[in-house]
């Protein structure tokens, strides 16, 4: 019988890609409460992690489980449970207003608890309903994508490189939104800056060459 | 079923903000507009006036046009949108494949679909108030031959995106479906023909299945039963199959030519990395 409180569970893991072994034999546990910062050079597998707890790839060997379900076979079941945010917002040519449409409709989140979370961060979604998502600017486009993510109250919430687009003053307030989430869920967070996350996390991963190299407790 | 919808509606939204569909609607209203101007439905060609002359020519410039034009403004529907990131995020959304593929598909269908079958039926009207009359049966049959002309090219266009990783590839491969469907093929068999190695039978066959072929067929078909305009050929085809069956071939042969393709291409969207 499977912990009710591990979220994700990665069992000896292999992927590659053309020949090569992106992901070799990687195994670990995230459980409720824990919020972890994943590091690692470029190309040290962080990213084909989360896109197979994602569901985006077939993994060659091994298995994952997020929220006890299968991404690739129950990627349905997995994703109700899973905010996700880019590390690059996405060029979608729907308008904001269509873009929450989509969410409402497909994961069950209110626009208005959206547009509520885009407020705290000083992002007007009314303002720019009609606009298409691509044209706000770099700023705008990240904060609607993690208001969309922190509105969803997923049990998961996966940031790659959330505030690579933010301003200082901007990050400042997607930090406080952050300490502000009033459930329980885990959360992982790619990232080359671990000083910035000093206080929000409570774990450390670091990856290299496919492997994890570091998983500690802080 | 609910997400089907959804994502068919937002693709047909965001299809009607682009500009290729402005210039695929333009193209085909205007192809209309150059006719009316051009004085085709006044004009006598081998017999045939008035709006099935009109017909005929839009039949002609359809068969060319809008194979290249589905081709290239579909096959960046998955390929683009993977390598621009839009697939991994929207597919973060809890949405199964199936949804998505076909909500795609759907949404594309009506955006390609429309434009001609409103060019079409402008042109129809056209004929009508010049004071021609108005061939149900044609007109009819010719908006089942532009479905399926959609559905088999939108079915390949939808497999190539899958395919393929890169959008530029996608691109390059659907200019040389096209290229081999509109022209290479015929070209190599009227080669063998002349050279007399295989028989007529497997030649005509092999044509037939190219669907363009069985586009083309079924046009001319609607204006010359007998198929005079095809030579010898015609007499094979008709002796074969029945003016009835060829017609049914014409219409159907594609559509399911497309659901293959269409199917392939959702087999290999489930199947393979998304990214």
């Amino acid at each position: 019988m499977q912990d009710p409180r591990v979220v994700v569970e990665v069992n000896r893991v292999r992927k590659r890609f053309m020949g090569a072994t992106v992901l070799d034999d990687v195994s670990l546990q995230i459980s409720l409460g824990d919020r972890v910062a994943m590091m690692g050079p470029n190309g040290a597998g962080k990213t084909t992690l989360v896109r197979c707890m994602l569901g985006f790839y077939h993994t060659d060997e091994g298995s994952i489980r997020v929220a006890g379900h299968d991404p690739v076979a129950e990627r349905v079941e997995v994703l109700r449970h899973v905010g996700f945010i880019p590390q690059l917002p996405p060029p979608v040519k729907l308008t904001v207003g269509e873009l929450l449409h989509f969410v409402e409709r497909s994961s069950g989140t209110s626009a208005e608890s959206i547009a509520r979370k885009a407020g705290e961060m000083e992002l007007d979604v009314a303002k720019h309903s009609q606009k298409p998502f691509f044209k706000l600017s770099g700023g705008m486009k990240q904060k609607l994508l993690i208001a969309i993510a922190l509105a969803r109250k997923s049990r998961l919430l996966i940031f790659d490189e959330p505030t690579a687009s933010l301003d200082p003053r901007a990050r400042e307030h997607f930090y406080e939104l952050l300490q502000s989430i009033d459930y329980e869920h885990a959360a992982i967070y790619i990232t080359h800056r671990a000083e910035e996350l000093a206080g929000l996390v409570n774990r450390e991963i670091t990856m290299d060459l496919g492997k994890v190299v570091v998983d500690e407790r802080i | 079923m609910k997400n089907l919808l959804l994502v068919a509606y937002l693709d047909i939204r965001e299809s009607l903000r682009s500009k290729w569909f402005y210039v695929y609607a333009f193209v085909f209203g205007g192809l209309m507009g150059l006719f009316f101007i051009s004085g085709i439905t006044d004009s006598v060609v081998m017999g045939f006036t008035g709006l099935s002359r009109l017909l005929l020519v839009f039949m002609q410039v359809t068969i060319i046009i809008l194979p290249i034009f589905i081709l290239i403004t579909t096959v960046k529907s998955i390929s683009g949108d993977r390598e621009s990131n839009i697939l991994e995020y929207m597919l973060s959304f809890p949405i199964s494949l199936k949804e998505y593929y076909w909500g795609k598909f759907m949404g594309r269908f009506v955006t390609v679909f429309f434009p001609v079958i409103v060019a079409l039926l402008i042109g129809v009207a056209w004929g009508l108030v010049k004071g021609g009359e108005l061939p149900w049966a044609m007109v009819g049959l010719y908006s089942a031959l532009i479905l399926s002309l959609c559905l088999v090219f939108l079915g390949i266009a939808f497999f190539i995106s899958t395919l393929v990783k890169s959008h530029d590839v996608g691109l390059g491969l659907s200019f040389a479906v096209w290229i081999l469907l509109l022209a290479f093929i015929d070209v190599a068999l009227i080669g063998l023909m002349m050279q007399n190695r295989i028989s007529d039978g497997v030649i005509i066959t092999v044509a037939m299945l190219n669907p363009l072929e069985a586009f083309r067929i079924g046009a001319i078909a609607l204006f010359d039963p007998e198929l005079t305009v095809i030579g010898p050929v015609a007499y094979y085809l008709l002796d074969t199959l029945g003016r009835k069956m060829l017609m049914l071939y014409a219409v159907f042969y594609p559509i399911a030519l497309g659901g293959v393709f269409a199917l392939l291409g959702y087999t290999l969207f489930r199947k393979k990395d998304l990214l």
